[in-house]
This record gives structure tokens, sequence and C-alpha cells, in this order.
């Protein structure tokens, strides 16, 4: 059976240019770059220049660049840097439907006695501008939105939003996890402080990320250690795993047009294939989006169930339903865009990259219409056509949160 | 990605029973569209053999509930009700070979719909929708809880969340269930040696209030880290100090409160009233 992979938004495959960049860094090349003798001298200039690959693709000094393990440490490290860095600084600002990795921090600051404004997202997943300038005060360390949604693909305007941060004299920090290589970004014209990238969402392996920190601000380090990175991150460098992020970071680049006018007319003709089912609805700004990334609903049937079915035929997707997350309630980003429970549950996120094929797409709407007409059958929900006059849309309004 | 077996597999891709059946003597619905899964079940039923005929079903879920509702009708077709009332959820998930902790909650929404489906078609109330919501997200019950527990042996409050989803949306009830669950685990293993006395002096109810709290009572405080002291006792009323293991938490001393009264009432008398000695 043939992988068709429409999961790019979770991992991407490494690319074989990206891996055989790295493996003369496991074997003859495996010097500490700190090391006074040739072994360690001889990995340095391979260093600097994949250090050069990703400034160029962000458009910034290569000294602005920090590598971490991964996204999430990315995130932390703006996070607590921006809080160590101005102790009299009280409070945060984030959105609703940011990453794990910066909301679930949010709890942990509360306790320590800081206020934190998470900003929300009207149903097409756009950030409420209005509320977000209400919550900028003189006591606001930092502000951190993502660039683009991971489950949607919708874009905030980060550079406008960083614009009016830089005014205020406030830090702005974009999780770009998901933006980078898909879009173009050029942090020399920009007022971004800080941006995270994880090296496996742009066909680098997992365990190596970055973190771009704007030339004079102030810094504090999240992982304390030697003198690596500058002093701002230590730990030994992950020779082979920078120099795979250098190479993906190279082929982003020149792939970039790419992403933009070929994947994007495949994702818009899988998407506008699968909106002939009936029942089904796009999730999120269709406009504002990365040009990879769709996210549809099928009313009444459920995520995990459809993800099983596609899995049979070769078709790996991701879902935003509860039995998916792991929690038992359906996606955070889609609840914050308030997505009828009817179609929250039965949410799949398709996301192509530069390898998937127009033949790929064909096969999945051929597949499509078959898996969500059996679980229909299956449905309470379902009668012949159309939805059936059900009991159990929701329970007891009075017993249960969720109905409301 | 789950770890589904085979059979849990089968019964997802190749559901046995879907529908509803020709003359519905019966039916259950457990679940809803809002909190991601439901299942109806309908059975028709052989009135002078008290058997089911024939059970099919219509689920709206994940894999491993398309698979329990499946494996359910599959297991009680051809059962007498009394017999099929005696269906676990352990039972659905032993027969689709285990299903993972985290989905077991389906198991339960079967076991669930098949009674429902059996009280409807006798016209009783279904028990387990009785009692107290615990779980608002989820709408669950003290009895669905307490049932689940006992036949699946839980100890912990997040197996409560596997196996019943109560505590899985928000999670401002899982004190509650902490409470329940200590509650129920405290009659688990004090049954045995429960042997409530009758008519009985002043004095002895004192001993009794006394040697209970001594032995039994104390001791279940102080391995959460809580302490209980017996001030005084007046006619049925007992007073007493507490200390839980969050002491300035007014919402634990309630649970404390009501923990002792539960206790002493199935030790010594129904009529003891707990009250808390404030010096």
């Amino acid at each position: 059976m043939k992988t068709i992979y429409f999961d790019n938004n979770a991992t991407t495959q490494v690319d074989p240019q990206v891996f055989e960049a790295m493996v003369p860094f496991f074997k003859e090349l495996y010097g500490n770059p700190s090391s006074m003798h040739h072994k360690g001298g001889e990995v340095a200039p391979y260093i600097r220049q994949a250090r050069q690959h990703l400034a160029d693709l962000l458009g910034c000094l290569p000294d602005e660049i920090i590598y971490t393990s991964c996204g999430s440490e990315s995130d932390n490290t703006a996070l607590w840097s921006a809080i160590r860095t101005q102790p009299d600084k009280k409070h945060l600002i984030t959105s609703r439907v940011e990453h794990s990795a910066v909301i679930n921090n949010v709890p942990l600051l509360r306790r320590l006695g800081y206020r934190i404004s998470e900003i929300g997202v009207d149903k097409y997943g756009r950030l409420d501008m209005e509320e977000f300038l209400r919550a900028l005060s003189p006591d606001t360390a930092l502000v951190s939105f993502h660039w683009a949604n991971n489950e949607t693909g919708v874009i905030f305007p980060v550079e406008e939003i960083a614009g009016i941060c830089h005014e205020r004299g406030v830090v702005f920090h974009t999780d770009a996890v998901q933006a980078v290589g898909k879009i173009p970004m050029d942090m020399r014209g920009s007022k971004i402080d800080m941006l995270s990238l994880a090296g496996h969402k742009l066909h680098a392996p997992k365990g190596i990320g970055a973190l771009y920190v704007r030339k004079g601000l102030k810094f504090s380090p999240f992982l304390v250690g030697g003198h690596q990175e500058e002093g701002r991150r230590g730990g030994t460098e992950n020779v082979p795993y920078i120099i795979g992020l250098g190479k993906a970071a190279e082929l982003a680049g020149l792939r970039l047009g790419e992403e933009n006018t070929r994947v994007k007319a495949l994702r818009d003709r899988l998407e506008e294939g699968l909106l002939k089912i009936p029942y089904s609805m796009v999730n999120g700004d269709r406009v504002n989006r990365l040009p990879n990334t769709t996210n549809i609903s099928f009313e009444y049937i459920e995520g995990e169930s459809i993800l099983f079915h596609l899995s049979h035929y070769g078709i790996c997707a991701s879902s935003g339903s509860a039995c998916t997350s792991g929690s038992l309630e359906p996606s955070h980003v889609l609840r914050a865009m308030g997505v009828p429970f009817t179609a929250a549950h039965g949410s799949i996120r398709l996301s192509l990259c530069t390898y998937n094929t127009e033949e790929e797409v064909d096969f999945a709407l051929e597949k499509f219409p078959l898996i969500v007409a059996k679980l229909r059958g299956l449905s309470p929900f379902w009668k012949d056509d159309g939805p059936a006059e059900s009991t159990l849309l929701t329970c007891d309004s009075d017993s249960c949160n969720l109905c409301g | 990605m789950w770890e589904y077996t085979d059979r849990v597999m089968d019964h997802f891709e190749n559901p046995r029973n879907v529908g509803v059946v020709p003359r519905i003597d019966g039916e259950g619905q457990v679940g809803s569209l809002s909190c991601g899964d439901a299942l109806r079940l309908t059975i028709q039923v052989d009135k002078d053999k008290d058997l089911i005929e024939d059970a099919k079903f219509q689920t709206f879920g994940c894999a491993s509930a398309i698979a329990s509702s499946s494996a359910l009708t599959e297991m009680i077709k051809g059962k007498t009700l009394d017999e099929a009332l005696a269906i676990t959820n352990q039972d659905i998930a032993e027969y689709l070979g285990g299903l993972p902790r985290e989905k077991m909650h389906c198991s339960v929404m079967g076991q669930e719909a098949l009674e429902a489906a059996v009280a409807n078609y006798r016209g009783v109330p279904v028990k387990s929708a009785q009692g107290e919501v615990i779980c608002k997200c989820f709408g669950v019950t003290d009895v669905e809880i307490e049932k689940v527990v006992k036949t699946n042996r839980l100890t912990t409050v997040e197996e409560i969340t596997q196996f019943t989803k109560a505590g899985g949306g928000c999670g401002q009830c899982k004190p509650k269930l902490e409470e329940l669950l200590a509650r129920i685990l405290h009659q688990q293993t004090s049954r045995s040696s429960e042997v409530k006395p009758g008519r009985m002096t002043a004095l002895k109810r004192i001993k009794l209030i006394e040697e209970a709290i001594n032995t039994q009572i104390a001791p279940a405080l102080m391995r959460d880290g809580g302490d209980i002291e017996l001030v005084d006792v007046d006619g049925y009323e007992v007073l007493v100090t507490l200390k839980g293991a969050c002491a300035s938490c007014p919402a634990s001393k309630a649970t404390l409160a009501d923990f002792v009264t539960e206790r002493l009432r199935a030790l010594v008398d129904d009529h003891i009233v707990v009250k808390e000695y404030h010096a």
C-alpha cells in the first residue's frame, strides 16, 4: 500500500538531501566544535554555513539565531527570557489558539502572580485585534502570538502586531513553527523580536529547532550551560542536526515559490473536491491561510473513525476530534472559534507539501465520499441523505456544560 | 496512534448489526453528539422466552465506540434479558481482545445502552441515570461511577475518567470524584468488618463511636495527611476536630465531615450527626 502523506503540519519526511548532508557528521566529522584541535576545527565552517542558510530563510543575521532542541524549547526560551529580563513587568498577552508549548505555561505563570490576557478569535479563527489593543498595557512584558495556526493554517497579522508592540516598547514573540518555509519572511524589515521554528516541519529531522532573537534584545538563557551559542543556550552543539536544518532551510527557500503555487493549487483542488460532500465545511479563514493546509468538518461523524478509514487506504491526516486529542474535548482551537459541536468532532486537517501529487489528491477525493457515507450510515444522527431527528444531539441541557 | 486489537479493527471496519430492529421493543440511547460519542441500541424481544431475538445499533464515535457497539449486539443476541444484563463493560472489552485504558468508556457506553434498552422494554427507570450528576461536562452520575469503579476495580480518579469520561472536561468535579472514590474504596475494604449493632445504651454508643474513630476513621484520614479528634458526644451528635491535608480549604473540610458522617453511620448508627468543634 502506498502512503499518501497529508499530515505535514504534524511532521514531515526528512528530505533525502538533508539526510545526505547530515551523514558525514555521524562519521568522520564527529568533532566537538569547541575543541582546540583539528577535529573540532574542521566542523566549525559547516556550522557557520548552516547558520547562514537558516539566516537567509528568515532574512536575519547568522548570530541572531540560537539553536534549540525543538519548537517547544524555542517557545519556552522566548517566554521566560522576556519575563526574566523585565522583572518589573507582570503581564503577558497571548491567544486562545496557541500551541501547547505556549498555552500550557499560562497556569504556571498565573500561579507565579502574572496576569495573562488570552485574546480570542472570531469564527474564522482571526485574532480579535481590538481585544488585543485593549489588553496592551505599560505592564506588558511580552506579547506572543503564533504566525500561523497548526490546525487551520490561519495566519495572524504578526508584522502589524509586531509594529504596534515595537511602538509601545513591548517585546513581541511569534511561534512561527508552522509558517517557516511556507510563507516568505524577512526579519530585516520586521519589528518581530523573537521567532520560534522547528526543523521537523520543514523536512529536517525531529530534535532540532531554533529561536531568532533580534540583535540588541535583552536575553536570558533557558538552558544554562557552557559558552555555546554565545552563552545563550548551553549544551554541546547538535552538529549533524544543525547541518540538517541548514540544508532544509536552503531547500525551503528554493521551494517557497512552489509551495505557494503548485502546493496551494493541490490544496485548493482537494478542498474544493471535499466540499462537494454534503454537510461539510471549511474551518478557518480561507484567505489568510497557509498554502498547504485545509481543515474540513464532516458533520454527524467522528474524526478518529474517519482517520482510521483513511489510514486503511494509506492516507495520513489528523483530526481535532476529542478522541484523537487524548483529552475528551475537541481541539481548543475549534472551540475557541466556536465551531458547532456537530462539526468539531468530525474535523479533519489535511496538510500538504511539495512531495504531494495530483494523483494523490485525486485518490483521496475518490475515497473520502465512501468513508463519509459509510460512517454516516452508522450514525444515529444521519438518515438517508440528511441529518436525522435525534434526541441525542445534546444531552440534558441542565447537566452538561458542553451543550450549554 | 491507538493500539487497537485486530478484533477491534475488524468490528470497526466490518460492523455487525448496524441499523434499527424491525420491531423496536426496547431502545437505549446514551451519550450525545456534543460529548463526542453517542449510541442508539434497539432490541426485539421474544416475549414468551424473555429473550433478545435481534439487536441493532447506530453509533457516532471513534473506532472503539463503533467496535464496542458491534460487539455488544453480537454478545446479546439470543440471550435472555437477565443473561444480557449480567454482561459487564469488562466482558465487552474482553470480547474485543481488550481496549486501550483511555477508551474503556466506549465499553461502558455499550453496557449502559443495553441497560437502558432493557429498562425501556420493561418500563422501569434506568438505574445509572439516577443519582446525583457529578461531572457536569459529560453528565455522569455517582451511581454510574460507583458501578464502574466496582466492576472494574478502579483505584484512581484518572481511571474513572478513562472509564466514564467524568472529570475529562473542565476538571472542576475532580475533588468530588476523589471524595466519591474514597468512599467507595472504603466501603469495599471495610464491608467485611461492618456489622452494625442493634439497640444500644448511650454509653455503648459512645464507646463504639470512639472505637470507630480510633481504629478506622483516624487511620484512613492519616493516610492522606489528615487527622481527627473526638471532643464530645451528645446523644447522636458527635463533636470532632478535623484536620485535612489542606487545612485552610473549606471544601476539603466539608468533604472530610461528610466522610466521617458516612463512616459513623455505617459503623455505629444511622442517626449520627457529625459537627466540627471550633475552639
